[in-house]
């Protein structure tokens, strides 16, 4: 398992309902490429988060697909819109398949 | 051995085509990509939109946007990366809004390209010019 990985989230406490708004994740990962040589020219295995998801009380909000060329501690920026109170859960799978997971509440208000 | 400048010329044309067999090479990766995204539709220009600085001076921390409005799914590409795949959105039901940013790494110059997949099928593409100073992807 990859170390220190810690997710951040930010979600507004209130919301409109019917009016979209911006939802900004960030989690501490190394992502390695795979694509790196240590000193003795041995390839650096990939260790990477693959897939990122956040839900809405069941309800997909969004789903990315990660690649190698996404930057160290990947960072996520999009837009939700709701129309009732409820739960965020935002997923990250590693590629050595651990899972971190993050919640957070909103009121529609 | 004598070189004639006929033998010049030839050797000089196949150095030249080798040199950018690799090129060749990551362009093949990103038609692949392209064709398995597409999945058959065509795939023309424009309706898709992708913010990325003209200049990244750090090619391991590239900031990029897409926003395609009546998108399901959008790739993002680096044809120059050793892997073109980047990432590949997929919006929800309640996404507010078929747009998305997030930081990528890019191991040169080149145009980094997103693709659409709109509701009905379609696909669209749209590319932005990064010029790199330092390349992101290692060794």
């Amino acid at each position: 398992m990859a170390e220190n990985v810690k997710p951040r989230v930010r979600v507004p406490r209130s919301a409109t309902a019917g009016e979209a708004f911006e939802i900004k994740t960030l989690i501490s990962h190394i992502m390695e490429s795979g694509q790196r040589k240590d000193g003795d020219g041995n390839t650096i295995p990939r260790s990477i988060i693959n897939h990122f998801s956040c839900d809405f009380n069941g309800e997909n909000v969004i789903q990315a697909t990660l690649e190698g060329s996404i930057s160290t501690n990947p960072y996520f920026q999009f837009d939700a819109v709701i129309s009732e109170s409820g739960t965020f859960t935002f997923t990250w799978n590693d590629d050595d398949g651990s899972v971190y997971t993050d919640s957070k509440d909103i009121t529609v208000g | 051995m004598q070189f004639t400048r006929r033998d010049t010329l030839v050797m000089g044309a196949g150095a030249a085509v080798a040199s950018f067999m690799p090129l060749q090479a990551f362009a093949d990766a990103t038609d692949d990509q392209i064709m398995a995204f597409a999945a058959g539709a065509e795939v023309t220009d424009g309706g898709v939109e992708l913010t990325a600085p003209e200049i990244a001076e750090n090619g391991n921390t590239v900031p990029i946007s897409v926003s395609a409005p009546g998108a399901v799914a959008v790739l993002i590409l680096a044809p120059g990366n050793p892997l073109p795949r980047v990432i590949e959105f997929n919006f929800g039901a309640l996404a507010g809004s078929q747009s998305a940013s997030t930081r990528c790494r890019l191991a040169g110059t080149q145009e980094v390209m997103a693709l659409a997949k709109m509701a009905d099928g379609s696909v669209k593409r749209t590319s932005a010019l990064v010029k790199v100073t330092i390349g992101g992807c290692g060794g």
